[in-house]
């Protein structure tokens, strides 16, 4: 939360487009100057946990931002009646509802998923992208901005996890979308043979490497923090 | 007893909640730049899994697994509340954090200067949930599930104080530029979670 950007919304006069400009910058930014992980450090425990592979990490990306918009547009609808000493369990509670229905969801469709995430679904509750999005945007934003803001930073969490899971899951075992139909065994496709790099799959290689995409992501767009 | 010792050592240095679950990571990250601060963090880390985690226990073996609530009687032998696991164990953290919050501030204006900023942030600290959705996978009893919550809690603290010990000296050190701050914290805990796994050596 250091590098917490908050958004100030200047008050709107007349109304706008539907995808204004600024509209636009609220899918857009999350995705690169003001991405969740790698610039606000929100939603870091999930984003090391569930990346061994991509598939758990595609259903987990789908359910946080589906949780992150929907919860961003109640509150929002709903953030001129919460009473400000009580809003931390109000949020909780509306986000806890959107988590049992995705939770629900995946247990119904996608029972190996379910299994394989285990109690991280239940920790989108805590995850700190919902939270502080809900804080700092849909608290002091119209319904329809804080959809986006939550689109926006659902999809730019869900970036940084399919690039971790690329890399882990490449290098960790050697193959590529495991456990869908169109599984590619990349190493042994080109008739050669890999011995998985079993770093890659612990938690711990996923932390260097995050650090690793850190490094890239601010040489490239030129964010520095002083310490 | 043995085995109460076991769980203990098992969760604070074995299965460590962030170097081997990588849980709250948030605050872990946000709050490790000075050592006294992390070190009051932990502290309230400790206490509120310590206090939370028997709850949930008994919340869970008592009111939310299939047929526990047969102690209301015949009737009632037959539901499962499971489904509504999130929402409860959530209301309960946050409202234990709040209860918490309220009487440190009421009996111990001293303590409720360095510990009074945090406690809200707790509520939300994946830690706390986390460890109370591990707790219902395994078969723990109210002691187990108790020394369970406090060596977490411990294993937290021991994290958050030892990443900011490394965090000061890192002040001194001349690290590349866009690598400073977040990219250099993700390696070093990636290094000290490597260290952590020499642990796993252990058979108890």
């Amino acid at each position: 939360m250091s590098a917490e950007v908050v958004e100030v919304a200047p008050v709107e006069k007349k109304s706008e487009p539907l995808f204004s400009k600024k509209n636009k910058k609220l899918i857009s930014n999350p995705l690169d100057i003001d991405n969740p992980i790698t610039v606000q450090v929100l939603g870091v425990c999930s984003a090391l946990a569930v990346t061994s592979q991509i598939k758990p990490a595609f259903f987990m990306a789908a359910g946080l931002t589906f949780v992150t918009m929907f919860s961003n547009l109640f509150i929002s609808m709903l953030r001129d009646t919460i009473p400000s000493r009580i809003r931390i369990i109000v949020q909780l509670a509306i986000v806890s509802v959107w988590v049992i229905m995705v939770d629900q969801l995946l247990k119904a469709y996608v029972y190996d998923i379910s299994k394989q995430l285990s109690v991280f679904v239940g920790l989108i509750i805590t995850n700190c992208i919902v939270m502080g999005r809900l804080e700092a945007f849909a608290m002091g934003n119209k319904p329809f901005p804080s959809l986006l803001d939550g689109l926006g930073n659902g999809l730019g969490y869900g970036m940084i996890l399919l690039i971790l899971a690329f890399f882990r899951e490449l290098f960790g075992s050697g193959t590529l979308f495991k456990g869908w139909a169109f599984e590619w065994k990349v190493f042994e496709s080109m008739g050669l043979h890999y011995q998985g790099n079993g770093l890659m799959l612990l938690p711990a290689g996923a932390c260097i490497l995050l650090g690793v995409i850190i490094w890239v992501q601010r040489s490239i767009n030129g964010y520095r923090e002083t310490h | 007893m043995e085995n109460l010792v076991n769980i203990g050592i098992r969760s604070i240095f074995i299965d460590n909640m962030i170097f081997a679950y990588f849980l709250g990571m948030c605050s872990f990250l946000a709050i490790s730049k000075k050592v006294t601060t992390a070190f009051g963090l932990g502290i309230a880390v400790i206490f509120v899994l310590g206090v939370t985690i028997p709850i949930n226990w008994l919340i869970q073996n008592y009111v939310l697994n299939a047929g526990s609530l047969a102690w209301l009687g015949e009737d009632f032998a037959s539901i499962d509340l499971n489904f509504l696991q999130f929402i409860v164990f959530i209301s309960v953290i946050a409202a234990i954090v709040q209860l918490t919050e309220m009487a440190v501030e009421k009996f111990s204006p001293a303590l409720y200067g360095t510990l009074g900023i945090f406690l809200p942030l707790i509520a939300v600290n994946c830690a706390i949930l986390g460890g109370a959705l591990f707790m219902v996978g395994r078969p723990y009893n109210l002691a187990e599930a108790t020394v369970y919550g406090f060596g977490s809690g411990i294993g937290w603290m021991l994290a958050i104080v030892a990443l900011a010990g490394v965090r000061e000296k890192m002040k001194y050190s001349n690290v590349p530029a866009p690598l400073r701050g977040l990219g250099i914290t993700f390696i070093l805990v990636g290094l000290m979670s490597l260290g952590f796994l020499s642990f796993l050596g252990f058979s108890l």
